[in-house]
């Protein structure tokens, strides 16, 4: 599984960084961005769909 | 629900007859290269029609691509990426392809695109269907903003009548984000000129969901002296500022910038520094003229040829001046749709704005060093890669100059004021 931000999309809600910080950092306005290149640790998944379901504005994409 | 009616402003048409002149040769000479056997640059102000147009022969289909990339041909809208490689990709894909002519030219201080447009639009022409016919692509397009470009390609398309595969011409407003090849497909494809995320790259999902071939206008023109053997290794340089001839000009690649520059009239004075690429690449201090003019000598430097505009700052200019103009620019000129550009464009003009007032802090610097660094990569399209190489080219370059600034205010930067004097565009 691999996770991509959509950068035009995020509104800096945070929500991610809340539930996978592993895998998402917030800038200091509180954009997010992925950490490393974006593969998700198996163990990581149901964090990774939580962030994603999560997302207020659907700016988390999986595949 | 009943759709009211649909109100659509189209783009002013200008209509010139054939003797009209299309440049202001007096405020932007034209330096032709000596010796070219297909030069780019001709000292001519009024449109080359088909019957002036010298078209060669050539090698066609994948032929072309492989002869493209044995030249090793890189996109002169400023990224530098090899054109052979996207050619190849377009070309391996299934379609039904696009080929755009990407002659928008958003990056300030270049003029090279439109003069291309409109003195030789049969040459851009000649590249885009050449470069249609390679990759098999079903459409054309040239993408472009400027009124008189948009007509001297209508004139021309009327010129040739029936073109082996139909070519549209696309007019945006001039804007920095419209050019980038994301915003072209959007734009082509009825939306707003703004860049999207990638993947997908044009490449691979553009024009109408299918595989887009996005080359810049001077790209284009090179192909038809390429397909016949005869290319030159050359650059169109946009040179302006402090020198004595303010002009486009062709000239050989990879020669020493000092050079490049005495070739085409010399500078105005002793120069404090350097604007790279339009605005893209940043500042360079005065050793930039030892430093020649080509992509990875430049890049090896950490500065960039880009879109071949070189702006030289004088006497009376001050470079923290001019990266604070460059990066208000930035700040007013972003797309306005990633919140670290818009955040991140706005925080550094504040702080190169009180560098240049002489009221910045060390702590506001340490941020603009941090934020040079860090906002890089982040948001859809290069925009914020640009603002950030302004900050820390400006840090990295003039060390010195940076830290009177801090001790005391600057009187060239008091006597410019928040200036224009980094002028986005230039009247041609």
């Amino acid at each position: 599984m691999k996770v991509r931000l959509e950068s035009a999309t995020c509104d800096g809600f945070g929500t991610c960084a809340e539930h996978s910080p592993e895998l998402f950092e917030l800038d200091e306005w509180g954009y997010a961005s992925v950490k490393g290149d974006g593969e998700v640790p198996p163990e990581l998944e149901g964090k990774v769909n939580r962030a994603v379901a999560d997302c207020p504005v659907h700016a988390i994409l999986t595949g | 629900m009943t759709a009211g009616p649909v109100a659509i402003t189209l783009p002013v048409r200008t209509c010139l007859p054939d003797a009209a002149p299309r440049w202001n040769r007096t405020a932007m000479a034209l330096g032709p290269l000596p010796g070219t056997p297909v030069p780019l640059v001709v000292d001519r102000d009024t449109r080359e029609t088909l019957a002036e147009y010298d078209r060669r022969g050539g090698v066609t289909g994948r032929a072309l691509i492989d002869a493209v990339e044995v030249a090793g041909l890189r996109g002169r809208g400023g990224a530098g990426f090899p054109t052979g490689i996207k050619m190849r990709a377009v070309a391996d894909r299934e379609g039904p392809r696009t080929v755009v002519a990407n002659g928008d030219e958003g990056e300030p201080l270049a003029v090279k695109d439109r003069y291309l447009l409109r003195i030789r639009p049969h040459l851009v022409l000649d590249g885009l269907l050449r470069a249609a016919e390679a990759v098999a692509a079903d459409r054309a397009v040239v993408y472009l903003s400027d009124a008189v470009a948009a007509d001297s390609v209508a004139a021309a398309l009327d010129e040739l009548g029936t073109t082996p595969v139909p070519v549209d011409v696309v007019q945006v407003p001039r804007s920095y984000v419209g050019g980038e090849e994301s915003s072209v497909v959007r734009a082509i494809d009825g939306g707003p000129a703004l860049p999207t995320d990638k993947p997908p790259r044009p490449f691979e999902s553009g024009v109408g969901g299918g595989p887009t071939l996005v080359l810049n206008v001077e790209t284009l023109a090179r192909i038809p002296a390429i397909a016949d053997g005869t290319e030159t290794d050359s650059v169109l340089l946009t040179l302006t500022g402090a020198v004595d001839r303010p002009g486009l000009f062709e000239v050989p690649l990879s020669l020493p910038l000092r050079e490049v520059v005495e070739r085409c009239g010399g500078l105005r004075g002793d120069p404090r520094g350097f604007l790279m690429g339009g605005y893209f690449a940043g500042l360079l201090s005065p050793r930039a003229l030892g430093i020649p003019f080509g992509f990875t000598e430049l890049g090896a430097e950490g500065s960039g040829l880009g879109c071949g505009a070189v702006s030289v700052l004088g006497e009376d200019d001050c470079p923290v001046a001019a990266a604070a103009d460059v990066m208000a620019y930035f700040d007013r000129e972003n797309s306005e749709q990633c919140g670290p550009c818009i955040r991140g464009t706005a925080a550094m003009a504040g702080a190169l704005r009180e560098l240049a007032d002489g009221t910045a802090e060390e702590a506001r610097l340490e941020k603009l060093q941090g934020w040079s660094a860090s906002l890089r990569g982040r948001g859809a399209c290069a925009t914020l890669d640009g603002a950030c190489n302004v900050a820390a080219t400006l840090l990295r370059e003039f060390p010195a100059l940076v830290a009177e600034h801090r001790a005391a205010p600057c009187k060239r930067c008091s006597a410019l004021g928040a200036t224009a004097r980094t002028a986005p565009d230039v009247d041609v």
